[in-house]
């Protein structure tokens, strides 16, 4: 009796191995001109602050508010630089980048007509799942990074190596501003998993990437819509888009940390459940594509 | 209308039901939650609106009663501020009314519907009103009480109301504790600080006292909604007469008479403070250009002297900055409650002597506001700090002029227009005129000084009439030379006996305002001394000073242990979240790993040696459609077997699930002999190619290959690579990218991607699909060399010749159920039917019946399609041509054919398309 079951040198876990899913979405375009893009941002940005016109230190009739406090100050410095760049993409740039990875990624492999290939060989249905995620995962991790790394670049070449700045609070040392940037590229990692989990799932429902991505990208702003609506009242604090800004908390001394944990908590609990229910599906779905 | 119905029902029909049932859950738990949310909550008080006669007048009440109150409970007097009337307190009344306590808010005389006039917290009038209130709550047989007519009661109010409760607990013994807020403890001094009079404020209160009062100080609805309005004069508004004297002189000439002076200090709590026996909790704010600092610290230390037990609680907000950021009305909230708790309720040890404060720490995250940090230490420090620095501020002698009448004038605060705390508190609104200031400043600082409390500094003037009227502030300047005036707090002093030069002049020491804040390391202190503030009246004669500052400055230093944040309680709510959802992945991860190990691994012992055994095979769809009704078939090594059939056949399902795509509603599936379900490993030693290729487009079809093949995760050297490339035939195109490939390209690179590794069982549906003719030539031979070796191939098509010329086995499906199975010779073997076409159909029809042959049918106009039943050809053919009926031609039908024809022919359009 042939105990033998799979072909010579398969084994289930070594099936579809990381950097092999690494290299299939690396020599895609889309791949290339997302990150690309995030190094092109900060470029963009200090071109703008270089050539535009110089009317700025207007009072733009927000009284000292948190966002002009950190344009006012984006060139003072290579931390603030950085912080502005951040600031300017967390909204949506970044969402839309995310979605891309995330929600490309399942979807696009239906669409080819390649997935039914993938599963045949055969990669079981939760590990593709599990390295298509971490896959996406680096991906977006590498374009926070290429963002943020470039902006601190460029920034500190043409501003300097100065502490960070804010109208109120007191100015933070560059080494603490350091840690304060990454601490801020942390949470907005974790804020986008929602983004990243909503996009995920999408990308297992449907054979249209773009449609993934779009309709993740869509709801988000539906929640950003339904969060400006303030007579939502207590409501709007289980949107998944409510602690967004909750980052400028890291910019206060000592550090307003409770909206940083609550929004870390609701991304995480959105991103669990939308994974959870991507993997549930995919588990037991009849691949048609 | 019943088209209407009737499109919706086929719209709704037409979504899958199984779609339709978790959508709608979906539905309906987001509707549950939202209808959860905003649902209406059963009130946890009762209220009850009243007319209670006053000392002379009637006043507007409403009476809070706990829902569930056990026995009787104690009472709150809750006052309201200047301006405002009893629904200004609603909710702090709900709020107390929802933790126990009866709550009586009524609207002071002289505002809203209560009748009478303003007399400004007079012990004679509205302190009697408040009397007459304590005798009312007495009576309530729900409200407790210490004795006869004595009820246990507390008062609570802000400003205007926390002056009365100061009053009134200094008038009359029954209050048994008093929290008052943001208030004043001596008039005069709030209202001209220094000698000079803050016209600003006393105008903007003047003006809201008449009939058209705003609602101001805590939010008040202002009487407006009362309804009907005393006639009243158009000079005084409400105010009482003397009242509304004072101010008219007061702001006439700047300087208070005795009579206003003696009327101010008749409303001063300064007066009683002695006789306050009741245990008073002071909350003053740290932005309040009304009431500063400063008067609570002066009620707090009278108080004290007595031997009453005072806490004093600072925070920031104010008449100037409101109520400010949620930690601190949390903060004081929680302070209000324990106060009450213990000395009305009995309920809680007694709060302890500590003092709390708070000091900005930035922006909110979530708005636009501040954020404070609280801080607490073990006892009140009073305005003087637990220490104090010492810094030397620089700069000579400078004239500075007095604008006639105060115009052009510096601002430093803006009265009544509460803006958002973050502007006020950040001088936003600051601003000085040329000429009319001097500056002098410091070095900035090596080290951050944590300031809280009145900084001090001397100052020489010297002025040609004599006397002067001046403005100190202090403003702390950042790197970039920005300047804050903390709170927009100012000292104004009035000087006198001033010499001419600056030479004679002689110290004078003045106090700050006391402040809340940390000047950062790197930042200068700023003294400013100016001649105007459109704050306060200034004199309107022109006139030139000399103003010199003594380089000493005293910070009074106070460090406080922050108070523990909350916010950390979220910390551990978020790994307490993260460490749920790992230890559920563990559980999952042990559940399924438990699960792989007692899955079937049994080998089907008769099938082991057998590449493919279908059985029973069924696959029904959600949607009730069943594509496969029950395939039954076996490929042995060594042949190629054709699954044959039309379109929508149900070939191409059973292919699906052959490659675990689709799971089987029934039967079973065994590839030597293992059991196959999706993703069993056993689809290793299976390579196929199911409804057409799919490759990475942006990717050389030699990349594609390699791509693959990396998935796999197998050895490169198992993959056979150049074998499968040869197969290809692609030649130097394989570098090019897939995505410019043609049909047939793609199609022979998917057939070499399921030659890869050589499986041992090769899948192909419609493998020659794209293909032209010398290709499918060269397929046909590849495939039949392929099932050598003990391999096996399986081919499914919908072309007769195909499979014919092909498979050495076929299997005709046609609608999910087999047909036809067996060795292609076997199958393709001559049928017992010919085709013949005869000149004249019926009388051949005829002839043959007559030749006893099994049937006969006939086919277009001139074809007949006759089982011979044994029957010879040639005796056929004889008989028709001896009856006169020509023959043209005679074809002998294969079974194949047979079977394959009559199917398409019954259902040339199949069943559907899967």
């Amino acid at each position: 009796m042939s105990t033998v079951e799979a072909a010579v040198g398969y084994k289930a876990s070594g099936t579809l191995p990381i950097w092999a899913e690494v290299r299939r979405q690396a020599s895609r375009r889309r791949t290339q001109m997302a990150l690309g893009f995030m190094v092109l941002l900060p470029v963009i940005v200090w071109a703008a602050f270089e050539f535009g016109n110089s009317s700025r230190g207007d009072d733009d009739g927000d009284g000292g508010g948190s966002f002009s406090s950190i344009a006012d100050l984006a060139t003072s410095g290579g931390l603030n630089f950085a912080l502005f760049c951040l600031a300017v993409s967390a909204g949506f740039l970044l969402v839309v980048v995310v979605a891309l990875f995330f929600g490309d990624t399942v979807a696009s492999e239906a669409s080819w007509g390649s997935l039914r290939y993938l599963l045949a060989i055969p990669v079981p249905r939760a590990r593709l799942l599990g390295v298509k995620l971490i896959v996406a995962g680096l991906y977006s991790l590498l374009a926070l990074f290429l963002l943020v790394g470039t902006a601190l670049l460029i920034g500190t070449v043409r501003y300097g190596w100065s502490p960070m700045g804010s109208t109120i609070a007191a100015e933070i040392p560059p080494a603490e501003g350091l840690a304060r940037l990454l601490g801020i590229v942390a949470y907005l990692a974790v804020t986008l998993l929602v983004v990243a989990g909503l996009a995920f799932l999408l990308s297992v429902l449907t054979d249209a990437a773009l449609g993934a991505v779009g309709g993740a990208v869509m709801l988000w702003i539906l929640s950003s819509i339904l969060n400006q609506i303030e007579a939502l009242g207590d409501l709007r604090k289980v949107l998944p888009t409510y602690y967004t800004e909750a980052w400028r908390g890291m910019l206060s001394t000592p550090i307003q940390s409770d909206e940083l944990a609550k929004g870390a908590i609701s991304a995480v609990i959105y991103a669990t459940l939308f994974w959870g229910l991507a993997f549930y599906r995919f588990t037991r779905k009849d691949v048609t594509s | 209308m019943p088209d209407l119905t009737a499109g919706l029902r086929r719209a709704l029909s037409r979504l899958p039901r199984r779609r339709v049932l978790p959508a709608a859950a979906a539905l309906v738990v987001l509707a549950g939650a939202a209808v959860w949310a905003v649902r209406p909550t059963p009130d946890a008080w009762t209220t009850e609106d009243l007319r209670i006669t006053g000392a002379d007048v009637e006043l507007d009440a409403r009476f809070y009663l706990p829902a569930d109150r056990d026995g009787k409970v104690p009472a709150v007097l809750l006052a309201h501020g200047f301006g405002g009337s009893k629904d200004s307190v609603r909710e702090d009344a709900e709020s107390l009314a929802g933790r126990g306590y009866a709550v009586l808010a009524w609207t002071a005389r002289g505002f809203g519907r209560s009748t009478g006039q303003i007399h400004l917290d007079s012990p004679d009038h509205e302190v009697k009103d408040a009397q007459r209130l304590l005798d009312w709550l007495a009576e309530r047989p729900e409200v407790s009480t210490d004795g006869p007519g004595d009820p246990k009661v507390a008062a609570v109010g802000g400003s205007y109301g926390g002056a009365l409760a100061l009053m009134l607990a200094g008038q009359d013994q029954r209050v048994d504790a008093i929290v008052p807020q943001i208030t004043w403890n001596d008039l005069s001094q709030a209202l001209v600080p220094g000698g000079v009079f803050k016209k600003a404020w006393a105008g903007y209160f003047f003006g809201n006292g008449g009939a058209s009062a705003l609602g101001l100080l805590g939010g008040g609805d202002g009487p407006g909604r009362g309804g009907e309005i005393p006639a009243t004069d158009p000079a005084c508004g409400r105010f009482a007469e003397d009242v509304c004297k004072a101010y008219l002189q007061m702001a006439t000439t700047g300087v208070p008479d005795e009579t206003t002076l003696a009327l101010l200090r008749k409303s001063s709590p300064a007066t009683i403070l002695d006789k306050i026996k009741a245990p008073t909790l002071l909350i003053q704010g740290a932005v309040d250009t009304l009431f500063p600092l400063s008067e609570a610290d002066a009620n707090a230390r009278g108080i004290a002297a007595t031997g009453t037990p005072v806490k004093v609680a600072w925070f920031t907000g104010g008449h100037d900055g409101g109520e400010g950021p949620t930690s601190d009305s949390d903060r004081l909230k929680f302070l209000t409650v324990q106060w009450l708790d213990h000395y009305l309720k009995g309920e809680g040890s007694a709060p302890s002597d500590d003092f709390t404060f708070s000091r900005v720490a930035g922006f909110s995250a979530l708005d636009r506001g501040l954020v404070t940090n609280g801080y607490s230490t073990d006892t009140y420090p009073g305005l003087s700090g637990s220490g104090s620095t010492e810094v030397t501020v620089e700069g000579t002698a400078q004239p500075i002029a007095n604008p006639p009448n105060g115009n052009p004038g510096a601002i430093s605060s803006m009265p009544g227009l509460t803006g958002r705390l973050s502007s006020v508190l950040s001088g936003g609104v600051a601003l000085d005129v040329p000429g009319q200031h001097a500056n002098f400043e410091s070095a900035p600082l090596t080290g951050a000084v944590e300031v809280a409390g009145s900084p001090t500094v001397r100052l020489r003037v010297a002025s040609p009439t004599g006397e002067a009227i001046l403005f100190v502030k202090l403003f702390d300047v950042d790197q970039n030379g920005a300047a804050t005036l903390s709170a927009g707090l100012v000292a104004p002093i009035r000087l006198t006996g001033l010499p001419a030069d600056i030479a004679q002049a002689q110290p004078v020491s003045v106090t700050l305002p006391a402040i809340v804040r940390q000047i950062d390391a790197g930042h200068a202190v700023r003294i400013t001394v100016a001649t105007s503030d459109q704050a306060f009246l200034t004199p309107a004669q022109p006139a030139t000073y000399t103003v010199a500052v003594e380089p000493a400055l005293t910070l009074p230093t106070l460090t406080g242990k922050p108070i523990a944040d909350p916010g950390a309680l979220w910390w551990y709510a978020l790994a307490g979240v993260v460490g749920v959802i790992l230890l559920g992945l563990l559980a999952l991860l042990a559940v399924s790993r438990i699960r792989h190990r007692r899955r079937d691994v049994a080998v089907v012992e008769e099938h082991a040696n057998t590449p493919l055994v279908v059985n029973g095979l069924r696959k029904a769809y959600g949607d009730g459609f069943v594509a496969v009704q029950e395939i039954g078939f076996t490929v042995a090594r060594g042949q190629v077997v054709g699954l044959l059939g039309p379109n929508g056949a149900g070939k191409t399902t059973t292919l699906r699930v052959l490659m675990g795509l689709t799971q089987p509603t029934a039967g079973e599936i065994f590839v030597f002999g293992h059991r196959l379900v999706p993703g069993a490993p056993i689809l290793s030693r299976v390579g196929s190619l199911v409804e057409g290729p799919g490759f990475l487009p942006h990717l050389t079809g030699e990349e594609n290959l390699r791509a693959y093949w990396q998935a796999t995760g197998r050895p490169w050297e198992d993959a056979k690579f150049s074998e499968a490339l040869e197969i290809a035939g692609l030649g130097d195109s394989v570098h090019r990218k897939t995505r410019k490939y043609s049909h047939g390209m793609r199609q022979r690179l998917a057939i070499a991607q399921a030659m890869l590794g050589l499986p041992e069982l090769l899948v192909l549906d419609e493998p020659t699909d794209g293909l032209d003719p010398p290709q499918i030539a060269e397929m046909r031979r590849v495939l039949q060399r392929y099932a050598t070796d003990g391999r096996a191939v399986l081919v499914s098509s919908h072309l007769l010749a195909e499979v014919e010329q092909t498979c050495t086995h076929a299997v005709v499906v046609n609608k999910g159920r087999i047909v036809a199975s067996g060795p292609v010779s076997d199958i393709v073997g001559d049928s017992p039917s010919v085709q013949l076409d005869v000149s004249d159909v019926p009388a051949a029809t005829r002839i043959l019946e007559d030749l006893g042959v099994r049937s006969v049918k006939t086919e277009g106009t001139s074809s007949l399609i006759v089982d011979m039943n044994g029957a010879a050809r040639s005796e056929v053919v004889a008989s028709l041509v001896g009856a006169g009926i020509g023959v043209d031609r005679l074809v002998p039908r294969r079974r194949l054919e047979d079977a394959f024809l009559s199917l398409v022919g019954d259902n040339s359009r199949g069943s559907g398309d899967r």
